[in-house]
């Protein structure tokens, strides 16, 4: 079995985690061999948070630089200063709205113009899928749901091994409740955004 | 139920390393757990502590490493199958008990969890625990992926039990946090009471006993060998005759790479999970079947030594490389393309690297570092002590310690100067003040104060060190994720059974006569109480009492309204420069707060020279 490789980069407080067990659940129900590994040292801090979810047979946890098929990030500077995960084959989906790092807020850094990094991942991988995911957020009623308009970008994409029902079957399993119905309108939002993206 | 206790064997479950291992304990019948927290170890006992509120698992927070290790040995010394948690530096805490405890040994299983953390993403450094093993003569184990981990625990608690002594489990944060797909196996029943039998002359090590009992030690050591040589933990993959030797999840990389490189039918593998005593034996046999050997291990060169004494003995002459400057970093983590490369280099296998894309036109990214929460209370403790040195016109030195307030090193508040260790906020400041004409401020949180601060506070005393102790006591051990600590009241998390030790009992008790308790939100009365702990000569501890901002959200405490910055404001920008709290933000070239960040603590309110800063008329909104 072939083996994909996905980053996903977010800021603490993204419900990154939340995602890449949703993935992870979705690999069991369908039967994939998955590892997963996160770094989220003090994302309650602000600080930036990343998975790594490499399915099929394979025993590293870890994507090293170059490695990537897949990039998903929640915040666009993040997505950017994650580029070197990719190659020239590999398929990046960014969220476009940004999060403020507090540096930029305190005149600390400068962030980046975000038609100028949508052309900058453009050019060095083989194709890029922005979107504010954040107004699809509002729009399915759960402003914390980017992760899982993220998601819904990601599984239309049709990289990953498992299908769209294992996704959504895992979301019931793994997100609460009260939550599924807008989760959902979620994620059917951002794989319609990748359709028209793609 | 908790997910940890489910008793049906079989079932696969997704779960994060440390959840894996708190599982593998619990099949292994441990029925007495302890532990300081430290990342990347938490999460096992996180599980623990949970599990022992529904279940006759015996779970404590120990106030330090030393004394988890401590309480684990003498229910282990009473047949009690127990297992003592902390990350790698918790284990240098433990070592003085860990060193003499190899000696006497248990009577049923104990194992000690060392996580490694190479790399240092949440530690001070990365020293390679493997040596405690050497240091010891104790046997260890390492697992390689989240289910060998859970699979390793019940075989530690029996290896522990078969030598009468205890075993240690060395993880890195790369198997901790790391998640897979884990089988369950069956729970073994929990026998939590034991009984103690006086046994003097092998349990109280003086001279004369100590002498007998390292002789069992060396003795021990001998059969842990034997045990090591027929483990099914160390094993060989492929055919060939090249070789590679590793451990850990160096394993993983190296297994991924010889696929890649579709070599394993040319280079062998050689896994060592039961990694002391090393097997001696079966390293040599497979020495001898190579002709070159590769050794992939992070950290230092604990095994690529072992292996190249082994040759030596044997007088095999045969190239045995690993850490060099052209192969291996005794350096952080290593990854699956950095193995592959070094793989294909040594063992001259032509290959195309996957390139990854050039980002060297990337534009200079602004940094995303960890800082203080809105509404943290150190920020108003920092700020204050800030300004009251200023106003004495005092120059400082802030030595401080490991928890959340170490973020307070960067600017506005820099005031972190010099850390070593938990506790040497206290014991460094002591030396400071004798050697320098500086006024010495020393920073420590609660849970660290209990841990390690207090041996230094009474020395403080005793050798009359002239310096201010700042206690931040925000109710909780805040960075490894609010575990509580020996200060926190119990009853709040509706726990019963448990004491409570008040700091400022202590620091009165240990005899500081110039105590004060400030609440760190009150600015013009806080600045002037730290302004008169500063000038006192001698010891003077300030204790600033606000409970931790996540945690208040955690525990639903009521919550404040929000400010807002009205539009009094004349741009000084007093709030940014002097409290950098990540609520504010630049909109059209003023200051905002972001309603949904602050947390109404009214600290940048106080300190606006224009008095712009109000709260805002409506109830916050609130959008979890």
């Amino acid at each position: 079995m072939d083996v994909t490789r996905v980053i996903i980069v977010a800021v603490g407080g993204q419900g990154n985690l939340l995602a890449s067990s949703v993935l992870g659940e979705a690999a069991l129900l369908a039967g994939v061999p998955m590892q997963m590994s996160e770094i989220h040292g003090m994302a309650q801090r602000g600080g930036v948070v990343e998975s790594a979810l490499i399915f099929g047979e394979a025993r590293s946890t870890i994507i090293s630089d170059g490695e990537a098929d897949v990039l998903v990030g929640f915040e666009p500077a993040e997505t950017l200063r994650a580029v070197q995960k990719c190659n020239a084959g590999s398929v990046v989906i960014t969220n476009l709205a940004p999060l403020m790092p507090f540096t930029v807020n305190i005149g600390k850094g400068v962030y980046p113009d975000l038609a100028e990094l949508q052309n900058l991942i453009r050019e060095k991988t083989a194709k890029l899928i922005a979107f504010n995911a954040a107004k699809l957020a509002n729009e399915a009623g759960n402003p914390l749901a980017v992760n899982m308009v993220l998601l819904g970008a990601l599984t239309q994409v049709g990289l990953l091994p498992f299908s769209a029902e294992n996704v959504k079957e895992a979301m019931g399993r793994k997100t609460k409740k009260q939550f599924l119905d807008s989760n959902l309108k979620a994620f059917d939002l951002g794989f319609r955004a990748a359709e028209q993206a793609g | 139920m908790h997910k940890l206790l489910t008793d049906n064997p079989g079932e696969k479950m997704l779960l994060l390393g440390n959840e894996a291992i708190a599982r593998g304990a619990i099949e292994a019948g441990v029925a007495f757990t302890s532990t300081y927290p430290g990342t990347p170890s938490s999460e096992i006992t996180l599980n623990f502590f949970q599990m022992s509120q529904e279940s006759d698992l015996y779970f404590e927070y120990s106030t330090n490493e030393k004394v988890a290790l401590e309480v684990s040995a003498a229910a282990a010394n009473c047949g009690v199958r127990s297992m003592a948690v902390m990350k790698h530096v918790g284990l240098n805490v433990a070592a003085d008990a860990l060193m003499t405890l190899a000696y006497v040994g248990v009577k049923a299983g104990l194992v000690v969890l060392s996580a490694d953390d190479p790399f240092m993403f949440s530690s001070q450094n990365e020293q390679d625990n493997r040596y405690y093993a050497r240091l010891s003569g104790l046997p260890m184990l390492e697992p390689s992926s989240v289910q060998e981990a859970k699979d390793m625990l019940p075989y530690a608690f029996d290896l522990s039990e078969q030598l009468q002594e205890p075993v240690l489990f060395r993880t890195t944060t790369r198997i901790n946090h790391s998640s897979g797909f884990v089988t369950l196996g069956n729970i073994r029943k929990r026998q939590p009471k034991g009984d103690f039998t006086k046994d003097p002359m092998n349990l109280v090590t003086v001279p004369a006993v100590s002498r007998n009992l390292h002789v069992k030690l060396l003795k021990n050591y001998e059969t842990a060998r034997k045990i090591a040589e027929s483990s099914p933990y160390n094993f060989t993959d492929g055919s060939g005759t090249l070789g590679v030797i590793c451990n850990g999840v160096s394993y993983n990389y190296v297994s991924d790479a010889l696929e890649d490189l579709h070599a394993t039918d040319r280079i062998k593998v050689l896994r060592i999970g039961f990694s002391h005593p090393l097997p001696e034996a079966p390293i040599k046999d497979f020495l001898m079947g190579c002709e070159k050997i590769l050794v992939v291990e992070e950290g230092e060169p604990f095994l690529e030594e072992a292996v190249k004494a082994i040759a030596q003995e044997a007088k095999l002459t045969l190239p045995i490389r690993g850490k060099s400057k052209e192969l291996f970093s005794r350096l952080y983590e290593y990854d699956p393309a950095m193995v592959k490369t070094n793989i294909a280099g040594y063992f001259e296998i032509p290959r195309k690297p996957t390139q990854p894309v050039d980002a060297s036109d990337v534009p200079t990214l602004p940094q995303r570092p960890p800082t203080l929460c809105a509404g943290c209370s150190h920020r108003a403790t920092f700020y204050e002590v800030r300004e009251a040195a200023k106003a004495l016109g005092v120059e400082t030195i802030y030595p401080t310690d490991i928890g959340c307030y170490t973020l307070g090193l960067l600017p506005p508040h820099s005031a972190a100067d010099f850390l070593i260790c938990m506790g040497s906020s206290v014991g460094t400041a002591g030396g400071f003040s004798k050697v320098t004409d500086k006024k010495i401020i020393a920073f420590i949180g609660d849970s660290t104060f209990f841990h390690a601060g207090i041996a230094g506070l009474v020395n403080a005393v005793f050798n009359n060190h002239d310096l201010t102790l700042v206690i931040l006591d925000n109710g909780t051990t805040a960075m490894t994720g609010h575990q509580p600590h020996p200060g926190v009241d119990m009853q709040r998390l509706n726990l019963d059974g448990y004491g409570q030790v008040s700091i400022e009992a202590v620091v009165r008790g240990v005899g500081v006569s110039h105590v004060t308790v400030i609440k760190p939100y009150k600015v013009k009365k806080s600045i002037e109480a730290i302004k008169e702990a500063i000038a006192h000569k001698g010891i003077s501890v300030i204790i600033s009492q606000e409970v931790c901002a996540l945690y208040a959200t955690a525990l639903k405490l009521p919550k404040r309204k929000p400010f807002q910055i009205t539009d009094k404001c004349k741009n000084h920008r007093v709030c940014m420069s002097e409290l950098a709290c990540p609520a504010f933000y630049v909109w059209n070239k003023r200051i905002k707060i972001d309603p949904v960040l602050c947390t109404g603590c009214a600290l940048c309110a106080q300190i606006c020279p224009e008095n712009a800063i109000l709260p805002l008329k409506k109830k916050k909104e609130t959008v979890s």
